[in-house]
């Protein structure tokens, strides 16, 4: 039937026109909102990127100069990236595992599942102004109900969590493993459904322990799944800033300031947009390399399968 | 299915399955009723502090129920931000960007999905080869173009900045491809237009898809912060987050009305995660599914 089709759209034909100019139109509206809006902005970071360009001043050329005040002389950079990784490594692994092990416990064939469902992802849905308000009450260090709740149970001097430089990026790390695990559970939930219960069975005629039929059938049927979560998760943890804004103001000192937050001070706050280019390039070049490890793996572990 | 299994195995395991299946059940619903504490715990904490007098909302050993709920918390958040101009904005930014979304995405779906043309393969790579880029790697540049055009300081130019979604247009191309051609070859020869059978045919027949894409759109636009707080200075622009934003800073001290706006404004997506949950978790095993 689509062979008969090609053949009546003869290049250079008529209808073959009309039909690309209908196909075009379709198109048009999405695809060049999207060209002009995320696109162009793409490439003029990388222009933008290579000029001194402040506030009132006129914008001049300077080419890597950005580059090496960023590796050189901007002393936060190097606080902020560290810090940025920092939080991906608190975030991910927990995340990770978390919300893998809610999925299973989840798909146990149990009553009440949706329920169990929707409690886990509303936290992800909730605004996280919102969710940010109330979880630096919970954890205020003087009057907050968990340290209150620490010092009844005989501890002296509890965390001062986002109020210590010690502390406040564990708090971040928290509240981001609060809100997200359910979402990656959801995930997860959808991969192992997709895992044929005859696996499971044939494991446990072979008299395999719950355990074994994790490491044995469920932790390989969904290494797919894991690989993409994380390249989610760290894709997502390091172009965040909006959760220790609400948060932290990046503080104490630059204890949770992060590589985007510092896009954004120097962007919006310090108007040097183009050192705040130069910084996103930087992101633009840490975003590709996870993604095409992400290309990689995921190629290896389809033929795997 | 756990009855064969029992009949087939020897009878010691038979008799040792039933009591170790209780206990594994037991161990089970412990453990996920403990982490559906954890995940509630704040939310209930938030509603009881937002009914309490300021100098209860710390008191430890905590009250759950206040015995003497001050309803008024939750009058005076009104008087004091401008709560309902914030509302406003949140309703109109979040309603508009839906629609442009779900619009030019699934016309732009079904030309991707269903005609042929060249160069489709070319734009549609376009496509792919961005969406991994987070906004933080353009975002100035895009806030250096929009306020170039004036639209900075404006509902309009978050809502544009929102519209165009390559996101939208995977999903609803993912949906689309399900679809058969025998349906769409029987619409043209009846006569009906692209345009026609994009309208009959395939916008009736993508309900799921567009209401995982409607889900998703308001869940993000009516959360999102860092949007309308690069772009919006006027009081009278502010969205709901914002003036939220507003409050928590300028009466920080004031935990229990706090408490109170944020209650408020977790209510519209409390009541439709209530009704439409599973569109919103359509959304993420799509999502998820994609990679």
């Amino acid at each position: 039937m689509t062979q008969g089709l090609q053949s009546q759209r003869k290049p250079g034909s008529k209808l073959h026109i009309k039909r690309t100019l209908i196909a075009y139109s379709f198109i048009a509206p999405n695809f060049i909102g999207y060209m002009v809006l995320t696109f162009v902005p793409i490439i003029l970071s990388f222009v933008y990127s290579t000029m001194e360009w402040n506030l009132g001043v006129e914008k001049t050329f300077v080419g890597i100069g950005n580059f090496r005040y960023m590796f050189s002389v901007d002393l936060d950079f190097w606080k902020v990236v560290w810090n940025t990784f920092y939080y991906t490594i608190g975030t991910v692994p927990v995340c990770l595992i978390l919300s893998l092990l809610l999925a299973i416990l989840m798909n146990q064939g149990l009553r009440g599942k949706v329920f169990f469902r929707s409690v886990f992802f509303f936290p992800y849905v909730a605004s996280l102004v919102a969710v940010a308000v109330v979880w630096m009450a919970l954890f205020n260090p003087d009057k907050g109900p968990v340290n209150e709740l620490l010092r009844s149970l005989g501890m002296k001097n509890p965390p001062r969590w986002a109020g210590s430089a010690e502390w406040a990026m564990p708090t971040v790390i928290g509240l981001t493993i609060w809100k997200q695990a359910g979402y990656y559970m959801v995930v997860y939930l959808a991969a192992l459904q997709g895992v044929p219960m005859e696996l499971y069975e044939a494991a446990r005629m072979d008299g395999a322990n719950a355990f074994q039929r994790f490491t044995h059938v469920t932790w390989p049927m969904v290494t797919p799944t894991t690989f993409f979560v994380s390249m989610m998760l760290i894709i997502g943890t390091f172009k965040s800033y909006d959760i220790m804004y609400v948060t932290t103001q990046g503080g104490p000192g630059t204890a949770t300031k992060v590589l985007a937050y510092h896009i954004y001070n120097n962007a919006f706050v310090s108007m040097k947009f183009g050192y705040a280019s130069a910084l996103s390039v930087f992101l633009f070049f840490v975003v590709l390399i996870i993604t095409l490890i992400q290309f990689r793996g995921e190629k290896r572990f389809t033929s795997y399968l | 299915m756990d009855k064969t299994m029992i009949k087939k195995a020897d009878g010691t395991y038979k008799s040792h399955v039933p009591t170790s299946r209780i206990v594994g059940r037991v161990i089970l619903y412990v453990l996920l009723i403990s982490g559906c504490a954890i995940m509630l715990l704040p939310f209930i904490w938030m509603i009881s502090a937002s009914l309490k007098a300021e100098a209860d909302v710390f008191t430890y050993p905590i009250q759950w129920i206040p015995s003497n709920p001050h309803w008024k918390n939750y009058a005076l958040i009104w008087e004091r931000v401008l709560l309902l101009t914030g509302f406003k904005n949140s309703a109109l930014l979040t309603i508009c960007t839906m629609v442009l979304q779900i619009t030019t995405s699934s016309l732009a779906a079904y030309s991707f999905a269903k005609l042929e043309f060249k160069g489709r393969s070319l734009l549609f790579l376009a496509y792919v080869t961005t969406i991994a880029i987070p906004w933080q790697v353009y975002m100035v540049p895009q806030y250096v173009m929009m306020s170039g055009w004036g639209l900075t300081d404006s509902l309009l130019g978050i809502i544009i900045m929102h519209a165009f979604t390559a996101f939208g247009v995977f999903m609803m191309r993912q949906f689309y491809m399900g679809i058969p051609n025998e349906l769409l070859e029987a619409a043209r020869i009846d006569g009906l237009s692209e345009y026609g059978i994009w309208a009959r045919i395939m916008i009736p027949l993508s309900k799921p898809a567009v209401a995982t894409l409607a889900i998703t759109s308001f869940v993000f636009e009516w959360n999102d912060f860092m949007g309308p707080r690069i772009y919006l200075s006027s009081q009278d622009k502010m969205t709901l987050q914002l003036v939220l934003r507003l409050f928590n800073t300028q009466y920080s001290s004031n935990y229990a009305q706090m408490m109170a706006a944020a209650t408020v404004a977790l209510i519209p997506v409390f009541i439709l995660f209530i009704f439409l949950q599973k569109y919103f978790v359509q959304g993420v095993a799509t999502s998820g599914l994609k990679g």
